[in-house]
């Protein structure tokens, strides 16, 4: 089991920023993320986009905004559980919670913070039936290791970016790749599909377009799948396969949080007051994109406060005999658990001592 | 410039009479969720989730779907052939009087 003393669900900016400042308070966190790399939607959605309303940064890529929120957290040392879901929460009799993901992950700590921002990102499923059968067995949404496929036949669908990539990835790792798409053109960078091209006539990847997956098929794995040629005939063709990847992009659930007892108001988890972004449930508190409360503004400057008030709150729940005096990063330096220690320059100190008369 | 008058019909077949600004820059999907309607626009309206779909049920012309949307729609579900994505399509005077639908969420 996992222990911290606040475990933060979803590694987006808010949930990312939150092991900060919790870290200053020389609280532990730990953090779960359904995708596979932190960022929430700053990396699923729009990494090479720039923001323009962090202060401070006139202009900041998204990606190089969670690449330095990753890197200003690192003295304090945060587990990830990353690729899986948080699941059910329980509450123990001391006030504390036991959170366990999709994959059996159980985590223990004496507070919650739920920043999960739109919800956890869901794979998009195609429609075929019994999809759950081949879950895991042949059958995957996302790719987590590569090299999971080394020697295998791998038939691939979709039509944006990721089918292009972990086609051109899985062309040198597979035995064969096939990559079906409904359309005959690909939403992809220019490279990307002029790669694929160039692996198609070397006879490295088979492309199949326009054409559809109907059917899995196989005894407890999967073992072929079932193709319909979109033209006019609609043809069939059974491709015999040992893996069956559909990468048809991600929408986000709020999915299981949804029944853990919070107040949820219009997709959002409801907060009591905005002090501390607390929920209904004492010692659960939702910060960020996921929560609502009169005049909300759905930013990640807001989920920085809230993430810094939840943090202040989560200390006091704790220690409740402790009292925290709040100092500035530039007076007291940041404290890693490593015992790495980084300090304001001293003749800066010295010059707010002298002013303040200390 | 004037604001124009546009109808949404919601999931539950409720009419709202909206008037949308055509010089603010805005589109069908913000016009949506300035009035608060359960539109998630979860790509924040780049055309990469459907989130935004709606039906057309005037019989304005809206011009061609431009490829990204055309591509996301191929993706999505519950397309049918009057689905367009909010968020592709702006504000302009031409739409005064539009009647869209939303489509059901994924
Ligand atoms: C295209 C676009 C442009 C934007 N531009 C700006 C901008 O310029 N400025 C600005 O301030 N904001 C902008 N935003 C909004 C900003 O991205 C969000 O406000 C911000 O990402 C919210 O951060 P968050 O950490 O609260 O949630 P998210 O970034 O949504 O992260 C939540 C994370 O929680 C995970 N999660 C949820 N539920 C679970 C679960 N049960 N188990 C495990 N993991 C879970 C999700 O997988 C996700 O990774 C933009 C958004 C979009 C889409
Ligand atoms: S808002 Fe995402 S496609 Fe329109």
């Amino acid at each position: 089991m996992i222990t911290t003393d606040i475990l933060i669900i979803g590694a987006g900016p808010t949930g990312l920023f939150a092991v900060f400042e919790a870290g200053l308070l020389k609280l532990k966190c730990h953090i779960i993320d359904a995708l596979a790399q932190p960022g929430g939607q700053c990396s699923e959605l729009y990494p090479k986009k720039p923001i323009y309303d962090i202060p401070g940064f006139p202009e900041v890529l998204a990606g190089d905004l969670v690449d330095n929120l990753m890197k200003q957290i690192e003295p304090f040392q945060p587990g990830f559980t990353l690729g899986e879901r948080a699941e059910t929460i329980e509450r123990q009799e001391d006030g504390s919670f036991i959170v366990t993901t999709n994959k059996g992950t159980k985590h223990h700590a004496k507070v919650v913070a739920i920043a999960g921002g739109l919800g956890s990102f869901e794979p998009r499923k195609p429609i075929i039936d019994c999809l759950e059968k081949y879950e895991d067995k042949g059958l995957a949404y996302m790719i987590k290791d590569p090299e999971d496929y080394r020697g295998k036949r791998v038939v691939i669908a979709g039509g944006g970016d990721s089918a292009l990539d972990w086609s051109i990835f899985l062309a040198d790792v597979a035995s064969e790749v096939t990559l079906v798409h409904r359309r005959e053109e690909f939403r992809g960078a220019l490279d990307s599909v002029e790669k694929v091209e160039e692996l198609v006539e070397q006879d490295k990847i088979r492309l199949v377009t326009p054409a559809e997956i109907l059917d899995i098929n196989g005894e407890g794995k999967v073992e072929s799948v079932l193709l319909q040629h979109n033209d006019e005939a609609k043809r069939m063709e059974v491709i015999e396969c040992d893996a069956f990847i559909p990468l048809f992009g991600l929408a986000p659930k709020l999915g299981p949080i949804a029944d853990w007892g919070l107040e949820i108001e219009k997709n959002a988890i409801k907060v009591d007051n905005t002090l501390d972004y607390q929920t209904n449930v004492p010692g659960i508190y939702a910060i960020g994109d996921v929560n609502t409360y009169p005049g909300k503004l759905k930013l990640i400057l807001c989920g920085f406060h809230e993430a810094t008030l939840m943090c202040q709150s989560a200390y006091q729940r704790i220690f409740p005999d402790k009292r925290y005096v709040m100092k500035y990063t530039t007076v007291g330096g940041v404290n890693g658990f490593d015992g790495s220690r980084k300090e304001a320059e001293k003749a800066v100190v010295k010059k707010i001592g002298n002013k303040q008369n200390v | 410039m004037s604001d124009i008058k546009m109808t949404i019909i919601d999931r539950d077949g409720q009419r709202h009479e909206v008037d949308a600004p055509t010089d603010m820059n805005m589109n069908v999907m913000e016009v949506c969720k300035a009035y608060d309607l359960p539109v998630q626009a979860v790509c924040g309206g780049m055309a990469m989730c459907a989130t935004c779909q709606c039906y057309i049920i005037s019989d304005h012309d809206l011009g061609e779907r431009n490829d990204d949307e055309e591509a996301m729609l191929w993706e999505a579900q519950n397309v049918k052939d009057n689905s367009r994505l909010g968020c592709q399509i702006p504000i302009t005077e031409d739409l005064e009087g539009l009647v869209i639908e939303l489509a059901p969420e994924e």
